[in-house]
C-alpha cells in the first residue's frame, strides 16, 4: 500500500512494506543516503532525523509511523534557520573525522537547539548521548553546538 | 617492490628501507604517466585545467585521519600552487603507478613526506621548463607562485593552464636531483586545512562504501557461521527463496576457512531490507567441531596454569634476570591483563562488487589496504589479480578493521553468483561484531629489581599471549625491544601461548595499545618502590642521549627525544611528583603520567581525574609528542591526537571484553560491547608539540598508547588502588 510523507518539504510517496523503517525507505527507496546505519537498534544515533520537530532513530521507526508525518534529513536540515546554523558551526570548526556519525550529530544537534536555543553544558550532554561518534569529536561537537547556539541567539537578537 | 609485504611489515616493523624504495616507485609513476594523450597531467598525481584549476589525486584511503587533505597539501606546496586552487580526487587502486596505497601503521606520513613532495616538484619543474621554452628564457630565471610562472627581469606571467599541454611533453626530471622548498618558505604545510570532504560530509552526500550505488545494485545480507573457523555443512533456502524480494542464496567463504569449503550464506535481493529479515527462513547446519570448545573463561584457566611454568619461547634475552634478580635490594612482581576488544567501526564492514562479462571484476570498497585485498581475493577465487578495479570510497572508520580483506572477499563471491549486476553486501552490527578481527587479549607476569640506589637493574616479562609453534598470532606480538630492556643489563622477556579459533588483528596501535599499559603501569609501581616518580624513573633509565636498536626494519628508539616529551608533558601541566594522599584523601583527584614511543612518535601524557563512589571522571588530560621536524596540517593533527586520547580512555575503561561461550563470540551490538559518548568525554585534551630535526611522522596512532597507563596510575595516586586488567574499573 502506497505511503505518503513529507521528506524535506517535498510531498513523497513509497509503495513498499510499512514496517519497513523510514532508515531504509530513505537510503533504498528515496535515494536519500546521508542518513546512516550503524546498529539497526536505536543504540548509536547514526540514523537521526527529525520527526514532526523530535530527533528520533530511523532505524526503529517503520514507515506507518512516519505516515502523513514532516521528516528532515541531513539533506534539508540547512533549510531551517537552526539547521543552516549548525551546519555551519560544523564546518567552520571542520567537526569530523570519518564523518560517518555526523550526519545524525547535526540532526541531534539541530532539534536539541531548535528546542532549546541556548543549551546549557547539561542539556548538551543529554541532547546528544544517543549519538556516538567512534572517532571521539565530542570536543568539536561541543564547541560546534557553543558556536551554533551563539549564531542563533545573535540572529534572534 | 611488493605492496603486500610491505603493509603487512609495516604495522609492527615499519620499514625504513621503504623509504629509499619508494622513491624509485615515486620516479617510475612518474616515467609512466601518458605523454601527449592526456597534456595536461604532469605525473600521474597532478592534472591541470584551462581555469587553472589543478586537480590532484589523492592515493591513500581516508578513514577518518585526514590523509586525503594532507597528501595534496605536500604536492600542491610543490607545485607552488594556491590551496583554493585545488580539488581532490580519489584515486583509484593502482599501486604500480602511485606506489604505496594503504592506510595503516600511521605510516603515510613518514612513506610519503619526501616522494609526495617530489611529485609536486617534478610537475612544476616541467612548468618551468615549459616556460623557458616559450620565453627563451633560462629555467634558473623563473620563479613560480599560486599557478603562476614569472620571469621578474621581463615582469613577465603566466599560468600553469598556458602551460600545461607543453609542460606534459616535457621530459620527467630527476626526482632525485628535483629542488624541493626550504621549509621556511611554506605557504601550506604546516597551515590548518580543512578536511576536503567535510562540506559533503555535512550535506549528506554518498561517499562512504555503504552509500555506493552503481546502476542496477542488488542487495546483500549474510547468515555466517556463529562460530568463527566453522564451515558450511549444509542448508536449505526453500523457504527464503519464497521471500518477498530474494533472487539469489548463495554459499560464500570469507577465506578464512580451507579452500573449497564456505562459511556463510548470502542472500541476495532487491532491498537489503529484505534480504536481511528473510534471514531467518535459512535452515543452515554448520560444522563447529573443534573450535566450539574455546571460552573466555577457558583462556583465563589456561593462562593461570601456563603462568605457573617457565615461558615456551624467548622473545629476548640479555644477561641473567634469575640471577640478579636474587641479589637485587628490591624485588616488585605484579600480574597485568587485558581482554580481547572489537573494532566496533561505525559503518558495519560492507563492500559493493560487479563481476562483469568479461570476468572482469570491479569494487567500490572501504578497504584500507586495497593492494593485499587484491592478492588475497585473487587467491581465494582462482583470478588474476590484475582483473580486478577497485575504486576506494572513504570510510567510516578503520581503526585497523578494513586491513583485512574478509568483507571483499565474500563480496566477490556473492558477486560471482549474480554476474552483470552490481551488487552491495552489508553486515549488520551483531555480523561485524562477532566477525572482527580482534586485540588480542594477553597475560603480563612482570618482575623488577632495583639496586640498593633504587636503580631499575633487573627486568622480566612472562608474556602469555595467543598463537602456536612458538610465535604469536597477529597483533598478539610483543617487541624484543621493549623499553626499557634494551638499557638493562639483565633482561627476560619469555613467551607462553594460547590458541583461539579467533581471527585476530590490529587495533589502532596495534601491540602498543596493551604493552604500554603493562610495561608503563607496572614501571610506575617500580617507580614508587624506588621512592620516587614515573618521569622520574624513566629519566635515570633512559639515560644519556642516544639511539637505542631498531624492531627490524624499523627505527631506533632515541632517548633523547623520549627525555624531551616526558620534561615537556611535565612542564605542561605542572607535574610536581608529589603523590596524593593513598587513602584518597585527596578528594578523588589523582593524576597519572605514561609514556610511549611507537608508530616513530614519542607521546608522553599526564592524565587528571576524579573518582566520585567508584565512578572514575577523567578532568583533563595533556599531551607532548615528537613527531619530528613538521606538523603538516595542525588542525588535523590536533583532531587525531584529541580523538587518540578518547579513543585510549574508551579502551581503558568504557569498551568491555569481547568474550566467548562455546567458540562463539557473545557480544551483540552497542548495548554489550559499549563505545564511549559525549557525556564521557574528558573536559579538555591541551596538546603541546616538541619539534625536533627528524623527518615528520605519522599521528594516526601514536597519541594512543600513553594514556591507557597514565589512566590507571591516576587512579592508584587517588585511590591507592593499583588496578593491573583492563577495562579499569573500581566496582
Amino acid at each position: 500500500m502506497a505511503i505518503s510523507l513529507t521528506v524535506n518539504r517535498k510531498p513523497r510517496t513509497v509503495d513498499v512494506e510499512s514496517d519497513k523503517p523510514l532508515l531504509w525507505v530513505l537510503r533504498e527507496d528515496l535515494n536519500m543516503p546521508g542518513t546512516k546505519f550503524g546498529c539497526g537498534a536505536g543504540l548509536c544515533g547514526a540514523c537521526t532525523v527529525i520527526l514532526n520537530g523530535e530527533a528520533v532513530r530511523s532505524c526503529q521507526t517503520p514507515l506507518a509511523d512516519a505516515a502523513g508525518k514532516d521528516i528532515v534529513t541531513i539533506e534539508g536540515v540547512t533549510a531551517s534557520p537552526v539547521g543552516a546554523k549548525v551546519v555551519e558551526a560544523w564546518t567552520a570548526l571542520d567537526v569530523p573525522q570519518c564523518g560517518y556519525c555526523q550526519a545524525g550529530q547535526i540532526m541531534s544537534a539541530t532539534a536539541l537547539l531548535t528546542a532549546t536555543p541556548k543549551p546549557s553544558a547539561d542539556e548538551v550532554t543529554a541532547g546528544m548521548a544517543g549519538n556516538i561518534c567512534r572517532c571521539a569529536t565530542y570536543l568539536r561537537i561541543q564547541k560546534a553546538i557553543a558556536e551554533a547556539s551563539k549564531a542563533i541567539s545573535g540572529a534572534a537578537a | 617492490m611488493n605492496a603486500v609485504s610491505v603493509s603487512r611489515r609495516s604495522f609492527i616493523a615499519a620499514s625504513l628501507a621503504g623509504g629509499a624504495a619508494l622513491t624509485f616507485e615515486a620516479k617510475l609513476a612518474f616515467a609512466a604517466a601518458p605523454g601527449g594523450a592526456e597534456p595536461a597531467m604532469l605525473g600521474v598525481f597532478v592534472s591541470i585545467a584551462p581555469d587553472n584549476s589543478v586537480t590532484i589525486l589523492a592515493k591513500n584511503p581516508e578513514i577518518g585521519q585526514g590523509v586525503k587533505t594532507m597528501l595534496p597539501m605536500l604536492i600542491a606546496e610543490e607545485l607552488d600552487v594556491a590551496w583554493s586552487q585545488v580539488k581532490i580526487k580519489q584515486a583509484d587502486d593502482n599501486a604500480a603507478a602511485y606506489g604505496p596505497q594503504f592506510a595503516g601503521g600511521s605510516m603515510t606520513t613518514p612513506l610519503n613526506w619526501l616522494p609526495a613532495r617530489q611529485a609536486g616538484a617534478g610537475a612544476r619543474a616541467m612548468l618551468v621548463s615549459a616556460a623557458a621554452q616559450q620565453w627563451g628564457v633560462p629555467a634558473a630565471s623563473l620563479t613560480t607562485s599560486e599557478g603562476k610562472v614569472l620571469h621578474a627581469a621581463s615582469g613577465r606571467s603566466i599560468t600553469y593552464a598556458a602551460l600545461a599541454p607543453v609542460a606534459a611533453k616535457v621530459a620527467a626530471p630527476d626526482l632525485e636531483k628535483v629542488p624541493l622548498k626550504s621549509p621556511k618558505d611554506f605557504r601550506i604545510v604546516g597551515k590548518s586545512m580543512k578536511g576536503v570532504d567535510t562540506p559533503a560530509i555535512v550535506s549528506g552526500e554518498p561517499l562512504f562504501g555503504i552509500d555506493a550505488h552503481p546502476a542496477g545494485m542488488l542487495y546483500a545480507a549474510m547468515v555466517k557461521c556463529p562460530v568463527i573457523s566453522g564451515t558450511l555443512k549444509s542448508f536449505d533456502d526453500a523457504a527464503v527463496r519464497k521471500e518477498k524480494g530474494v533472487l539469489a542464496v548463495v554459499p560464500v567463504t570469507d577465506g578464512e576457512i580451507p579452500a573449497g569449503k564456505h562459511n556463510a550464506v548470502a542472500i541476495v535481493g532487491d532491498s537489503w531490507w529484505r534480504v536481511h529479515k528473510a534471514r531467518e527462513k535459512l535452515a543452515v547446519e554448520w560444522d563447529t567441531a573443534g573450535f566450539d570448545g574455546y571460552s573466555t573463561d577457558g583462556y583465563s584457566a589456561m593462562a593461570k596454569a601456563l603462568m605457573g611454568a617457565a615461558p615456551t619461547a624467548d622473545l629476548f634475552k640479555a644477561g641473567n634476570a634469575d640471577a640478579a634478580l636474587a641479589k637485587a635490594a628490591k624485588v616488585v612482581t605484579a600480574d597485568y591483563a587485558y581482554p580481547f576488544l572489537a573494532h566496533a567501526t561505525l559503518e558495519p564492514q560492507n563492500c559493493t562488487a560487479l563481476w562483469h562479462a568479461d570476468g572482469k571484476l570491479e569494487f567500490w570498497a572501504p578497504t584500507q589496504d586495497p593492494g593485499t585485498a587484491r592478492g588475497d581475493i585473487a587467491k581465494v577465487l582462482g583470478i588474476d589479480p590484475a582483473s580486478m578495479t577497485i575504486h576506494m570510497t572513504r570510510i567510516g572508520g578503520g581503526f585497523g578493521r578494513r586491513l583485512m580483506s574478509d568483507f571483499m572477499i565474500l563480496t566477490a563471491c556473492v558477486a560471482k553468483a549474480v554476474p552483470g549486476r552490481p551488487v552491495k553486501l552489508l553486515f549488520d552490527r551483531t555480523d561485524d561484531m562477532r566477525n572482527d578481527y580482534y586485540r588480542p587479549g594477553g597475560w603480563h607476569r612482570m618482575t623488577a629489581g632495583l639496586d640498593a640506589s633504587g636503580a631499575l637493574v633487573a627486568l622480566k616479562d612472562h608474556f602469555i599471549t595467543f598463537g602456536a609453534d612458538g610465535k604469536p598470532m597477529r597483533a598478539a606480538e610483543m617487541r624484543a625491544t621493549e623499553f626499557p630492556g634494551p638499557v638493562l643489563p639483565d633482561v627476560h622477556f619469555g613467551m607462553s601461548f594460547l590458541k583461539t579459533n579467533l581471527t585476530t588483528g590490529w587495533l589502532r596501535a596495534p601491540t602498543s595499545n596493551a604493552v604500554s599499559f603493562v610495561f608503563q603501569g607496572f614501571l610506575d609501581e617500580v617507580a614508587e618502590a624506588a621512592g620516587t616518580d614515573l618521569p622520574e624513573l624513566m629519566r635515570r633509565t633512559l639515560g644519556a642521549t642516544r639511539q637505542l636498536p631498531p624492531e627490524p626494519d624499523d627505527t631506533p628508539f632515541d632517548t633523547g627525544r623520549a627525555r624531551g616529551v616526558i620534561d615537556a608533558v611535565c612542564k605542561f601541566a605542572g607535574w610536581t611528583g608529589k603523590r596524593s594522599a593513598p587513602s584518597g584523601a585527596n578528594g578523588g583527584k589523582g593524576r597519572g603520567f605514561g609514556f610511549y614511543f611507537s608508530h616513530r612518535g614519542y607521546f608522553a601524557e599526564v592524565v587528571d581525574l576524579t573518582v566520585t563512589d567508584g565512578t572514575i571522571t577523567i578532568d583533563k588530560v595533556w599531551v607532548a609528542g615528537d613527531i619530528g621536524s613538521q606538523v603538516i596540517n595542525p588542525l588535523n593533527a590536533e583532531h587525531q591526537m584529541q580523538g587518540a586520547v578518547i579513543d585510549g580512555i574508551a579502551q581503558a575503561m568504557v569498551w568491555q571484553p569481547i568474550e566467548q561461550k562455546a567458540g562463539a563470540v557473545t557480544q551483540e551490538n552497542f548495548g554489550d560491547f559499549p563505545l564511549l559518548r559525549i557525556n564521557q568525554t574528558p573536559g579538555e585534551v591541551a596538546i603541546t608539540w616538541v619539534v625536533t630535526d627528524n623527518p615528520p611522522t605519522g599521528l594516526g596512532e601514536p597519541t594512543l598508547p600513553p594514556v591507557i597507563p597514565a589512566i590507571a596510575n591516576a587512579i592508584r595516586d587517588a585511590t591507592g588502588k593499583r588496578l593491573r586488567s583492563l577495562p579499569l574499573s573500581l566496582a
